[in-house]
């Protein structure tokens, strides 16, 4: 029987196929990272066993994967928001960075009485997190709309820039007797966590999860509802989908490209700044594993959509928490790269439908 | 602090970019924009470190190097040439790719010591005075092909035939096809010499200029900058080459500035306190920034600047190309 591959163009697209593609390229992803992952000596299914483990195993360890899908659920979000608008902002971990200084300097400066209430000096960490990261993705997007600047090579260098910033403080001003971290925060600057209850509650005792994960969620359904209801969210969309069609339409792109580049920057500042208030709880150097970069992938794995967020931030939030166990350990970097590879070639499937055709069918 | 030794290490680490940015030019001239540069690098890197350490031959490791840039380059090309997808999300999980591999398979290669690429004195050359030294002495051999290297490329794609076409396909692929230049074929070809040339500049730095694997830190980021340098080079391989060498008598002018306790009749705050290099580190990344406002306020004045179908997937039969 004479066989033929057909291909032609997608008229539109059925609503399975999006989630199923995306689901299909993390399974071909984790099976390809395998054989990777057999050639230079590992062992792929025990690995796989301690992924579960990780992310499921108990509570403990699962309330430790939701601590780490935390960042990664609000930089998701931050991401997502920009690259609606086809603007690159790949500079989350810095402006994460620049969110994480900016709410050190209330408790270590400080900026407001520690004997103040908690719920004031939480609330100003969150503010001066926001500032700080928005202040890092307004930069680019400022030289993006006034000069044109590629928003991808200057959010990448304020990276470089704003981890050599922190670094100065860490090491000098606000080093701890000469240690390579800043003293540990007073308990008030510390975000709720569900550990802290223990006493009420036996069962959360150990439960580290702690009050970013809502930041997380709040997010998510603001940028839903922006996107869904706004005329901003419209805009944004309109912006990313067709350029001209949006200016001939009267609208303002360049005061939308500064707009979306500072909130994005400022909730991936609120990002660092949950980070650092709910889990370091001090400023010192490594405090993210690249969730400004996961986060990259999250928002594209998710479609940008902001509730699709959530779960493909506790999937790789679970890879980085069982990162720390696989040897070696580019091994979830690489993991994360096919599967980015394997979702956007898997979206060919969404524009062409390829058939297999009986050719002595398609004659008679 | 000496000029002549600053001029020395900047032209060979900024061979690196030369290599690096030209490459990209190439790629960038047929149309295919790849922000991979710095994954193809660190992948160069490690290919070429490791084969050095498993062969005893460096030379072999930086034609290992220069395939596994190529190779690692053909995904993009698979994914934005036949599937037509987005060059910048396809150009960052290139990125991720080979960043992850390079550590992967560069697992337990820091503090080895396989043999490295020599240098070599250019007879005559160099005992002319100030430049002889800086600019023909001791350097490696990849140093003086860069000197070659840089006007072919630029006859290459200016003054061939061969290199009309690269600039068609670039500009007008539509045009380009009907007069029967093949778009696809090319665009795979310069996205794969492109990547070729990523693999030889991460193989020189841990070969030649910085030798040694270092994970990340090999790279620290190189790959971006020569990605800006070709913008502010507004795609010519001469101006790439020239913001190449400035760059490396830069990062050199850094190191050098951490010496001295007495600088320029003061004395030097870097001395007392080291923590202060945290802002020297700073400078080329917000160089690069800087150098990029202009370069890109220039490329909106003249437009002829970058390639007209750059980052625009070829369709054939598809109006409006």
């Amino acid at each position: 029987m004479a066989m033929r591959l057909r291909i032609e163009q997608r008229v539109n697209v059925p609503k399975w196929l999006p989630p199923t593609t995306s689901i299909g390229s993390v399974v071909v992803a984790f099976l390809l990272g395998g054989v990777i992952f057999k050639i230079v000596g590992g062992k792929p299914l025990q690995a796989l066993k301690f992924f579960f483990q990780a992310v499921f195993g108990n509570w403990a360890v699962f309330s430790d994967t939701m601590v780490k899908a935390t960042p990664l659920i609000i930089i998701g979000v931050a991401c997502a928001i920009a690259f609606k608008m086809r603007l690159w902002n790949i500079g989350a971990e810095g402006q994460f960075y620049a969110g994480a200084f900016g709410a050190s300097m209330v408790v270590l400066v400080p900026l407001i009485p520690l004997d103040s209430p908690k719920v004031l000096i939480i609330v100003l960490m969150m503010v001066m997190g926001m500032i700080f990261g928005g202040i890092w993705g307004f930069i680019p997007g400022y030289l993006r709309a006034k000069y044109k600047v590629n928003e991808i090579i200057t959010t990448l260098m304020l990276n470089y820039i704003i981890i050599n910033w922190n670094n100065f403080w860490i090491f000098d001003q606000w080093s701890d007797r000469g240690f390579q971290m800043t003293a540990t925060f007073d308990r008030v600057a510390w975000l709720p966590r569900l550990t802290d209850y223990a006493k009420e509650i036996k069962a959360l005792s150990g439960v580290t999860l702690h009050l970013g994960v809502v930041f997380g969620l709040v997010a998510a359904i603001i940028v839903w509802w922006i996107f869904r209801y706004s005329r901003w969210g419209y805009e944004i969309k309109l912006i990313g989908d067709n350029p001209n069609a949006a200016r001939y339409a009267g609208i303002n792109i360049s005061k939308n490209i500064i707009l979306v580049m500072t909130f994005s920057g400022a909730l991936a500042g609120l990002a660092g700044m949950s980070e650092i208030s709910g889990v370091v709880h001090r400023l010192q150097e490594s405090i993210s594993p690249g969730y400004g970069f996961t986060g990259i992938i999250v928002a594209w794995l998710a479609k940008l959509n902001p509730f699709a967020i959530i779960p493909v931030s506790v999937l790789f939030a679970g890879l980085i928490v069982a990162g720390r166990e696989i040897q070696p350990a580019g091994m979830s970097f690489l993991l994360q790269g096919i599967i980015l590879f394997m979702l956007i070639s898997s979206d060919v499937l969404l524009r062409y439908r390829i058939m297999i055709i009986n050719t002595e069918e398609e004659l008679a | 602090m000496n000029l002549e030794i600053i001029l020395h290490a900047g032209i060979a680490t900024g061979s690196v970019l030369l290599f690096a940015a030209i490459g990209e030019i190439f790629a960038e001239r047929s149309g295919i924009l790849n922000l991979g540069v710095e994954g193809m690098m660190l992948l160069g890197a490690m290919a070429g470190f490791g084969t050095s350490l498993a062969t005893n031959n460096a030379w072999f490791g930086v034609s290992v190097a220069i395939l596994a840039g190529g190779l690692l380059s053909l995904a993009h090309g698979l994914v934005t040439i036949q599937f037509q997808a987005d060059q910048v999300v396809s150009g960052l999980s290139l990125t991720f790719l080979g960043t992850g591999l390079a550590l992967v398979l560069g697992e337990g290669l820091t503090g080895e010591t396989p043999p490295l690429l020599l240098d070599y004195n250019i007879p005559l050359l160099q005992s002319i005075p100030f430049l002889g030294p800086a600019l023909f002495k001791e350097h490696g051999l990849l140093v003086y092909m860069g000197y070659i290297f840089t006007p072919l490329s630029w006859l290459f794609i200016h003054k061939t035939r061969p290199g009309m076409h690269l600039r068609a396909v670039g500009e007008k692929p539509a045009a380009a096809d009907t007069v029967g230049v093949n778009v696809y074929g090319l665009r795979y070809l310069y996205t794969f010499v492109g990547g070729c040339f990523a693999g030889l500049a991460g193989a020189m730095i841990s070969l030649s200029v910085s030798p040694g694997w270092y994970s990340t830190q090999t790279t620290s980021g190189q790959g971006w900058i020569a990605i800006a340098l070709v913008i502010f080079a507004q795609w010519n391989p001469f101006r790439a080459a020239l913001g190449g060498y400035l760059f490396g008598m830069l990062r050199r002018l850094i190191l050098d500035l951490q010496g001295p306790r007495i600088l320029l009749g003061f004395v030097n705050p870097l001395y007392i306190n080291s923590n202060y290099s945290f802002f020297l580190i700073m400078i080329p990344y917000l160089l690069t920034i800087i150098a990029l406002i202009f370069g890109s306020r220039a490329v909106a004045r003249n437009k002829t600047g970058s390639p007209a179908a750059l980052g625009i997937p070829y369709i054939r039969g598809e109006r409006g190309q």
